[in-house]
């Protein structure tokens, strides 16, 4: 008895020291190497590459890329997610299936599939071309991209969910002659909020750090269609080394505030649901 | 239940289409609203990798030339990346008023592709090529490997770093280097010549994309024995590292011509032909000579490159017209199931 107890510690310390050395290693380690190289040149060259125009614009573009993404992607991952735990309908398991394709699909078929439809060797060529529409190599391209590869993290959080609860209060309310949409508000969103949310944070997390598919479909253009992963890129490749970990740490800053909004988030939301 | 959720559908994709729509218009009030500012021109210059420096310093003195020369105000936006994959860019669609290019074949791929009229090669001095370079090899200081020429970067265990030969214009040079000695020691055996640049892609450690992703590799990285880098590329790295870096230049090597050209399609479009022009014209000025010979390019005029002692002009340069030109040298060794392919697969 008291053996066993004893090599179960063992195994538990050996467990969490594997753990925690792993993360130093892999996580803490780069990240921490990324600050100490941005600031080895001091503060005034850090700051300096910090608000180079190129990289306020870059900063910009990531954002502007990011909001389009995660907006387009809570309308749709709402519908998505009502709509299949909701309804029964032919098709129902295709489209499951299919939202998760962008988890599994590589970034850079991803942007290869829209070179390959909207760029100059597509039939729509022409056609966009007339109407004076940009998409590839442009800022339209970007954001389409970025919402490609994000467009599972929303409806992902929501439909387990939603299929946990079941219809049974919104027949109640339905049945009390409550509209659609009072429904959706008064009654299924306050219970999906939490996971709703935690679904947005994911999203902007994942966009504001996409560089596969936004590479294929950015053309590099200085100022114009260059993200801020991108931008590190061509940073390091000019041989800026500590522009280009300038550029890095604010990205990592980014990341580590969606990283508390994330904890507070889930914080809150189990919390509340204890409540409940 | 259903109506609802129909009434829902509708919100959520008017909501969807809205947003879809300001989209849209955002850009198009950015993009009247930069037309109206000043009278600004904007050119879009699609290079490749080691230009990086020289277009930043060139785009400067050219800006301040064509405000003096026209009164307007221009402002260049670069991009960069591996030859062949920039020029692909281009033909898929990457507005670039001006090309400017590590060979003529990539160029030419923008010409077969539609945008660039037949012709190009011809329409600035010297085949359209302003600077040119050669290949060199980067080793590490003091020359630990005793690496002298081609024969010796081909030797079992030498670490050998070149970008890829499929996308990049610098890699490309570098084959056909090593194929031109090969050639000159085997008196032209093809089988022999074959099996010489088997042994050197076997040796390769990293096959990167474009030339400056193999200077990283080699030079921050700390990958492989030997570098083989454009001139300029080489130049490059040794100034910024003096101490741990020298040059070899080989018994034989190549006349590297990266070939400038004008998007035709794209300039008329956009109303640029003049500031097109003029950007590539300007290039053959002496000031913008003595810029590419500060940036460790060859400059095409003689008078100039003579100037510049760093320059070894002692150096057996093959030319690709001893490949019969850029056509032929591609279709034969680059193209799909080329030679490259049939080397570089049967490993």
């Amino acid at each position: 008895m008291n053996k066993e107890t004893t090599s179960s510690k063992v195994t538990k310390w050996v467990l969490i020291s594997i753990s925690f050395i792993f993360i130093a290693l892999m996580l803490l380690l780069p990240l921490i190497t990324v600050i100490i190289e941005a600031f080895k040149q001091g503060w005034d060259v850090y700051k300096q590459a910090v608000v180079d125009d190129y990289t306020v614009h870059a900063v910009l573009l990531t954002v502007e890329a990011t909001v389009f993404a995660v907006i387009i992607n809570t309308v749709f991952g709402l519908s998505a997610a009502w709509s299949l735990t909701k309804f029964n309908f032919k098709g129902k398991k295709i489209l499951t299936t299919l939202i998760d394709l962008p988890v599994t699909v590589s970034p850079i078929i991803a942007g290869l599939i829209f070179l390959l439809t909207f760029g100059r060797q597509s039939p729509l060529f022409p056609i966009l071309q007339d109407l004076d529409i940009k998409i590839v190599f442009a800022v339209p391209g970007i954001v389409l991209a970025t919402i490609f590869v994000t467009f599972p993290f929303i409806s992902r959080e929501l439909i387990p969910v939603l299929e946990s609860r079941g219809n049974d209060e919104e027949e109640a309310a339905a049945l009390m002659g409550a509209g659609g949409f009072t429904i959706f508000r008064k009654v299924t969103f306050p219970h999906i909020k939490w996971a709703f949310l935690y679904g947005v944070v994911l999203c902007t997390a994942r966009a504001m750090g996409e560089f596969g598919a936004v590479s294929v479909l950015s053309g590099h253009l200085r100022g114009k269609t260059n993200t801020l992963p991108l931008h590190v890129e061509i940073l390091f490749n000019e041989f800026q080394y500590v522009p280009a970990f300038a550029v890095a740490s604010i990205l990592v800053v980014m990341a580590i505030i969606i990283l508390i909004l994330r904890s507070v988030i889930e914080y809150t939301g189990m919390r509340k649901s204890n409540v409940r | 239940m259903n109506q609802n959720i129909f009434k829902f559908a509708a919100v959520a994709s008017i909501a969807l289409s809205s947003v879809l729509f300001t989209a849209c218009d955002e850009n198009k009030s950015e993009n009247k609203a930069g037309e109206a500012k000043v009278e600004k021109q904007t050119i879009v210059n699609v290079s490749y990798d080691p230009t990086r420096e020289l277009y930043a310093n060139y785009n400067k003195v050219f800006a301040k030339h064509w405000k003096e020369k026209s009164g307007k105000d221009v402002e260049i936006t670069q991009s960069h990346g591996g030859s062949g994959k920039q020029a692909l860019e281009v033909a898929n669609g990457l507005e670039a008023d001006v090309v400017t290019l590590a060979l003529e074949f990539d160029v030419d791929a923008v010409r077969a592709a539609g945008l660039i009229e037949d012709g190009w090669v011809n329409e600035f001095p010297l085949s359209s090529a302003p600077y040119t370079s050669t290949i060199v090899f980067l080793v590490r200081k003091g020359n630990p490997k005793n690496l002298k020429d081609w024969g010796d970067i081909v030797k079992p265990g030498i670490g050998v770093i070149t970008p890829n030969p499929k996308t990049s214009g610098g890699a490309r040079w570098n084959y056909l280097a090593a194929w031109a000695y090969a050639k000159k020691l085997y008196n032209g055996d093809e089988a022999k010549i074959k099996d010489f640049i088997k042994k050197l892609f076997q040796n390769v450690l990293v096959l990167s994309s474009g030339a400056r992703g193999a200077t990283t590799a080699f030079v921050e990285n700390g990958q492989g024995d030997v570098l083989l880098a454009w001139e300029n590329e080489a130049f490059l790295s040794k100034k910024d590292h003096p101490d741990d870096y020298e040059i070899v230049v080989p018994s034989v090597s190549i006349l590297a011509q990266p070939s400038v050209a004008i998007v035709d399609k794209i300039v008329d479009k956009r109303g640029t032909r003049d500031v097109a022009t003029e950007y590539l014209n300007f290039l053959y000025s002496d000031e913008a000579q003595h810029l590419a010979a500060q940036n460790h390019y060859r400059p095409s005029n003689k008078a100039i490159l003579d100037q510049y002692k760093e320059f070894d002009q002692n150096v057996n340069l093959v030319t690709v017209e001893d490949f019969g030109g850029w056509a032929k040298a591609q279709g034969t060794h680059f193209s799909n199931g080329g030679v490259f392919d049939q080397i570089y697969e049967k490993k």
